[in-house]
């Protein structure tokens, strides 16, 4: 009975999301208050009927329900509990689900923070959001309804695929679609205030503080992805540029830039159309990439759906909505003008910078991952595009871009006057050079000219991060929770910089063939082949290898890979073991049983890899911390409290 | 008028950053894209002398070699019409197997055999590249034909 009331329950919310759409947009044209006033009910009203569907989806996974295909096909009666809950969104149907719930809590999250703002302003927000929920919802129950029975009940399910079996990957998909769909804030104000054709500082405040925690989560939805592609499918690296990591990848560099973009918008009231164009392609990125993953138009070990008749659907779905917001930009942007003036060397050039180096990145990953599909729909043969292309091209944005954040940190607003702020900034590069240069030579000796650079541009954005935070606090001025979670991602992108820097030029890796006691050396570790015995886990029995690393012959770490067998997909899978250290990741993988008592194992030894982890948490943490300043809080519209505190606006209207 | 020149330097830098980055991204590209070729392709001489490209089809039954204790193996790749053998020296991936799509990444070496330098098998037992699964369809019509 369950999946039924669900399936009725999915109507119902696509039913209040039209109304939602219909009286938010229709609202303010006709001049209808009632129909304003009934937009936070339509809002309410799908959230209880999402929660609801989901509801029913989890039970119908907990009780190991095969009578409904999603659940056959993604569980089975052996699955742990935890695992069974996140198969939920371990495939496609459910995943969609989960961002139709998740836009959901972002829409309630908005209606709820946003009272203050100005009525028919907020009905088109919601009106706007209403129809992307519109246009999910029947995606979902058109072409992707988990709620399907199957006649008769599979016996036992399919099982959940044993690489999702994880815990980072069962967080994985919440974080990423919350940041994702958190995007679609900054999109729908983005759109309400073209078509009401006015865009205020005001705006650009209220805007901020969603953007940012979009961002936070997006950004460790991207960290966790990247952890669960190191440790559990065992390639032993961070970043891959794999279609499915450059997907949420690229909303991310663009939506760094929409936050840097709208802080100009806020402080000087400038980049106005600009910062529209970015919210409308950071979340226009955002659904690409849920249509690459999702329709599997790209080849790729995350591409675990594929039906070309979804892909249409959400084809034509990007069309409308991306056409749609661009051709209100085409109409609207221009009356959005801003014209003041500001030095070649004020904060607002160096924003203006990061914006540009940010946007040339993405279109470059854009380029490389849209290529083989191009190239592929035009006949000219099946190209691929790897590390080779990617990490020198992205190099050339990304290198200004970090070298220029500790300078830009530090202009300040509109006057070029550089010199205010020379000393921070020269003693922290002086410093940076000076400590990366000793842990070059002291810790790597030498090698790759990235990884100085690197380190040095990693130190530099964190001592000059500090710098800010530790003069207010040493001249007894208070520290706001912007400023403070800006420093704190800045810091964060050192650690992630230093981090990658280090990791991409000083790693070992070595594949052999080792019998038992014999050795392999990787750099100062020697690694130990001790043999392999039979283990079983829930669900799996495996093949368990005992690898000893040592150290000027005093034992390091003792590492036990194993290589599964899921006993329902009948899959061999390998699970990699990992020592971690501070410093480093000593990594050891299975191959398997190359005859002669002897086994192929993959050995790394990867200095500070998690640092980018680290770093990345580091960001979202800086990122939660600014989305809840205060500033953002205050309930009040600008507008009534224009005399004092728009007087840059004034000035800027002025010059 | 000095504002107005200012921003046009400001512009005129913007224009030639992009540029640069076009131009040099353009060049990676052009010189790092990887081609697929399928045996037949590679019997009938379409690769570059040296030219690194992908090498895609099935796993020929019965043609995986191993020195019992040695991390090399050869194996040969085939769209069942032409086959090109294989040398690999790095662990195989988890779903490597006779008989099962595979898709390659290396060089053609001067005997004849292709070096691999990467292995890839998908994780799915139904998945079968796209490329592969395109060639071993052409392969049916064209021998049906």
């Amino acid at each position: 009975m369950t999946p039924e009331i669900g399936h009725y329950a999915l109507v119902l919310a696509l039913l209040l999301a039209a109304a939602q759409a219909l009286f938010g947009l229709l609202g303010p044209v006709l001049a209808q208050q009632r129909y304003v006033q009934a937009v936070p009910f339509a809002v309410a009203g799908q959230f209880v009927f999402t929660v609801l569907a989901m509801a029913c989806l989890v039970n119908a996974f907990v009780q190991m329900d095969f009578s409904v295909r999603y659940v056959a096909e993604n569980a089975n009666s052996a699955l742990p509990l935890f695992f069974r809950v996140a198969a939920v969104w371990g495939a496609h149907e459910g995943s969609l689900l989960l961002w139709i719930l998740v836009l959901s809590v972002w829409t309630v999250a908005v209606t709820l923070r946003s009272r203050a703002l100005p009525q028919r302003f907020m009905a088109r927000v919601l009106g706007i959001m209403g129809l992307l929920s519109v246009g999910f919802l029947i995606f979902t129950l058109a072409t992707s309804n988990p709620f399907l029975r199957l006649d008769p009940a599979a016996p036992d399910g399919r099982d959940l695929n044993p690489v999702l079996q994880d815990f980072a990957l069962a967080i994985h998909p919440p974080m990423l679609y919350t940041g994702y769909v958190g995007l679609s804030v900054a999109f729908a104000f983005a759109c309400a205030a073209m078509i009401e054709g006015q865009l205020d500082q005001a705006w650009a405040r209220w805007t901020r503080p969603w953007t940012t925690l979009a961002w936070a989560f997006l950004t460790a939805g991207i960290a966790l992805g990247s952890w669960w592609a190191y440790y559990e499918l065992g390639w032993g690296g961070f970043w891959f540029w794999d279609p499915v990591e450059n997907a949420s990848f690229m909303p991310w560099l663009v939506a760094t830039a929409l936050i840097h973009s709208l802080a100009v918008t806020d402080k000087r009231g400038l980049f106005k159309s600009w910062t529209l164009l970015l919210a409308i392609t950071g979340f226009s990125l955002s659904l690409l990439g849920t249509f690459l993953v999702r329709s599997g138009v790209l080849v790729s070990v995350h591409s675990f759906a594929a039906d070309p008749a979804r892909g249409i659907f959400i084809l034509a779905f990007l069309v409308i909505v991306i056409g749609g917001a661009l051709t209100l930009y085409a109409w609207r942007a221009p009356l959005l003008r801003s014209n003041a003036g500001f030095e070649l060397t004020s904060r607002e050039s160096f924003l203006l910078f990061n914006n540009i180096l940010l946007v040339i990145a993405a279109a470059v990953i854009f380029g490389g991952t849209m290529a083989p599909m191009i190239s592929d729909a035009l006949g000219q043969g099946a190209l691929s595009v790897g590390p080779q292309y990617f990490n020198p091209s992205f190099l050339v944005p990304a290198l200004p871009l970090l070298a220029l954040v500790s300078v830009g940190m530090h202009a300040s607003w509109k006057r070029g006057n550089l010199s205010r702020t020379q000393r921070p900034v020269l003693a922290t590069l002086v410093l940076a050079v000076a400590l990366a240069l000793a842990v070059w030579l002291g810790a790597y000796g030498t090698g790759s000219l990235m990884l100085p650079v690197g380190l040095g541009l990693g130190v530099w954005i964190i001592l000059s991060s500090l710098v800010d935070p530790i003069d207010r606090l040493r001249r007894g001025l208070s520290l706001s929770a912007g400023v403070l979670g800006m420093s704190v991602a800045h810091i964060g992108l050192g650690l992630l910089t230093l981090g990658i820097a280090v990791v991409q030029t000083a790693s070992i890796e070595r594949d052999s063939a080792l019998v038992v006691g014999q050795r392999a050396q990787l750099g100062a570790y020697s690694f130990r082949f001790d043999g392999v015995e039979p283990a079983e886990g829930a669900n799996f029995n495996a093949t368990q290898a005992k690898v000893t690393v040592q150290r000027d012959g005093a034992d390091v770490a003792v590492l036990q890979p194993q290589k599964r067998n899921y006993w329902v997909q009948r899959n061999a899978m390998t699970e990699a073991a990992i020592k971690t250290q501070w410093n480093q990741d000593l990594f050891v993988a299975m191959g398997e049983d190359v005859g002669k008592g002897a086994w192929s194992l993959r050995m790394q030894v990867r200095p500070l890899i998690q640092f980018v982890w680290f770093g990345a948490i580091i960001m979202m943490l800086g990122g939660i911390i600014a989305g809840l300043d205060r500033r953002y809080r205050q309930l009040k519209p600008i507008a009534e409290q224009e005399p004092n505190t728009v007087g840059i606006a004034a000035e800027a209207r002025t010059a | 008028m000095i504002a107005r020149r200012r921003r046009l330097v400001l512009v005129l830098g913007i224009v030639a950053g992009v540029a640069v980055a076009g131009g040099l991204a353009l060049q990676a590209f052009r010189s790092n894209v990887t081609f697929f070729f399928d045996p037949t392709q590679v019997a009938a001489g379409e690769v570059k002398p040296g030219q690194r490209f992908r090498l895609g089809g099935m796993v020929k039954e019965g043609s995986l070699i191993r020195q019992a204790g040695e991390l090399e193996v050869r194996f040969a790749v085939t769209d069942f019409k032409r086959e090109v053998p294989v040398v690999y020296r790095n662990v195989l991936p988890d779903l490597f197997r006779e008989g099962a799509g595979v898709v390659a990444h290396g060089r053609m070496q001067a005997d004849g055999s292709f070096l691999a330098d990467e292995v890839l098998a998908k994780h799915d037992e139904k998945y079968m590249p796209p490329e592969v699964a395109r060639s071993l369809k052409k392969g049916e019509t064209r021998s049906g034909m």
